[in-house]
């Protein structure tokens, strides 16, 4: 079992639950020790894309800290990787380092850092440099290995329409995107290794409409309709997500997006790791479609596939 | 030594709102103004760090840096600037405890502005308790109210971090709310308190109040002089 750190962010904690509760398990099962980070703060969410701006970049940056202290603390043994589920978080954490390249801005950052030390709740050191975030479907790809995770499968897939959304945080800009940020495999090659059927969805990689879900609810609603009328005109079953904010969009807008359009049928929307969850036999309680965080419920479909 | 120094030893030099005092080194702030001759109407409490009224910002002479303090525990330095905050205007949404949930999102939803946090850790700076204050936000703003409770345990509501905040933020109701929930449905009732409040109720002291009531003043004072204190 490798131990490598693990940075949740607020969503997996809350209303994507059913993402980190499903994740860690399957990580688990592939040999992976997801270690919590001690002590962390909000991933910074959008960073700034001012030059300029410093502040906007401390939050990330002070997880990014907190790992480099796990490695001091020998909480975990030179391990300079930090995993997270959450595309935004992901996003932040990465945007931060390339940020940082920029050897004067680290030595700003590291200056007003440094200030802390001698605050009760101040980071002792500045950073380093050198923490590599990693979103977990680079972990699959790179460090686990497709043909793995098709040995531990159980219950394959089989029969189970399934079409893949990603967003664009994991994908855009192309530093940080972890696949083609205009043909994106990753999810499909996991779905197929499950088993799957995975129906072509020409929208995966189009906008879900992100925060304007907080006070502009019909702009979601539009993109909502049109990102899942296609998948399901192909035949898809079920959505499969990687980022808790299109989930919520691709799930909960589903009520908005009916009002809009009659003619939209319900879907369920799915991370890929209740998937995988449901594939390798995991116990139920890993899958988390039991914790009444789906808008549309998946279970009628799985029990219709035999799966539930 | 001349008297010059001499003076120098004994006293320091102090600012109070930009006018210039000489006070006996080793006072708190708030015995020094009381020697330069204010009387506290309010800023003024406990006197023993407790109670939170009495916060200070404060810059030494030749230092850039605002400080924070409250002023019954900071002791005075020579070219001290001094200046009290009686009371922190802050925003403080009104709730009803009985029809609140602890759930995740009720932070958000009486404190949106947590969601403007970037972990600058001012807050943390302006502390006078060292309280991590902004790791308890950060923990509101994921919903995770019983660490908030316990990390702002010892806040004393002076204020100061909100008056820091580039985000406008109040930590410290932020932190009254948690606690508030943790008390209410999370953590265990404490039965002996239930026990007594029974006792009262039922009229268990009664009699002995009534007998307090009764007592004449130079009588009570003998009896409060001569009452059991706990060790410490």
């Amino acid at each position: 079992m490798v131990k490598i750190p693990y940075y949740p962010g607020c969503a997996v904690q809350t209303t994507a639950r059913n993402y980190s509760i499903s994740g860690i398990a399957v990580a688990k099962k592939l040999g992976i020790e997801l270690v919590e980070l001690p002590k962390w703060n909000c991933c910074g969410v959008f960073p700034s894309l001012a030059t300029d701006d410093l502040m906007r970049h401390l939050a990330p940056i002070r997880n990014l800290i907190h790992v480099q202290e796990m490695n001091e603390n020998g909480i975990v043994q030179n391990e300079n990787r930090v995993i997270t589920f959450c595309s935004m978080c992901y996003h932040t954490l990465k945007e931060a380092n390339l940020f940082l390249k920029d050897a004067e801005k680290m030595e700003k950052i590291n200056t007003f850092l440094e200030r802390e030390k001698e605050f009760v709740g101040g980071v002792k050191e500045g950073y380093k440099g050198g923490v590599e975030a990693l979103d977990f479907l680079e972990v699959l790809r790179d460090i686990v290995g497709y043909d793995r995770i098709t040995k531990e499968v159980k219950k394959p897939l089989k029969g189970l329409k399934v079409a893949p959304y990603y967003g664009c945080l994991v994908l855009r800009p192309r530093e940080i995107g972890i696949d083609d940020p205009e043909n994106p495999t990753i999810l499909e090659d996991i779905l197929e290794a499950l088993g799957a059927e995975v129906i072509d969805n020409p929208n995966r990689t189009q906008c879900c409409g992100s925060y304007h879900t907080v006070d502009r609810k019909d702009i979601v609603a539009k993109l909502t309709y049109d990102n899942l009328v296609y998948p399901i005109r192909n035949g898809a079953e079920v959505i499969v997500t990687c980022c808790p904010l299109c989930t919520f969009n691709l799930d909960h807008r589903q009520k908005e997006a009916r009002k809009l359009r009659r003619d939209l049928q319900e879907i369920p929307v799915m991370y890929y790791t209740q998937l995988m969850a449901i594939a390798f036999g995991l116990d139920k309680q890993f899958w988390g479609v039991d914790l009444g965080l789906h808008y549309v419920d998946p279970k009628p479909l799985l029990k219709a596939k035999n799966l539930y | 030594m001349t008297e010059a120094e001499r003076e120098i030893k004994e006293k320091v030099r102090i600012y109070i709102m930009g006018r210039e005092y000489k006070v006996p080194a080793g006072l708190t702030i708030m015995k020094a103004m009381e020697y330069a001759g204010y009387r506290f109407i309010r800023s003024s409490g406990c006197r023993g760090g407790f109670c939170g009224a009495c916060a200070t910002i404060y810059r030494v002479k030749g230092d850039y840096k605002l400080r924070m303090a409250l002023a019954c525990q900071e002791t005075v330095e020579d070219g001290m600037y001094i200046s009290q905050i009686p009371f922190t205007p802050a925003e403080k949404p009104i709730y009803n405890l009985e029809e609140l949930s602890p759930s995740a999102n009720v932070f958000l939803e009486y404190y949106p502005e947590i969601a403007k946090c970037v972990s600058c850790n001012t807050c943390t700076k302006a502390c006078p308790q060292d309280l991590e204050v902004m790791d308890y936000v950060q923990a509101a703003l994921r919903g995770d109210f019983q660490e908030v409770a316990s990390l702002s345990f010892d806040c004393i509501a002076c204020g100061l971090c909100a008056t820091r905040c580039p985000a406008e933020i109040v930590p410290y109701n932020i932190a009254l709310l948690a606690r508030r929930l943790y008390g209410k449905y999370v953590m265990p009732k404490a039965k002996h308190v239930e026990e007594r409040i029974k006792e009262i109720e039922s009229g268990k002291f009664n009699e002995e109040i009534q007998k307090l009531m009764d007592t004449g003043l130079r009588d009570l004072k003998e009896i409060y002089e001569k009452r059991e204190i706990e060790p410490e």
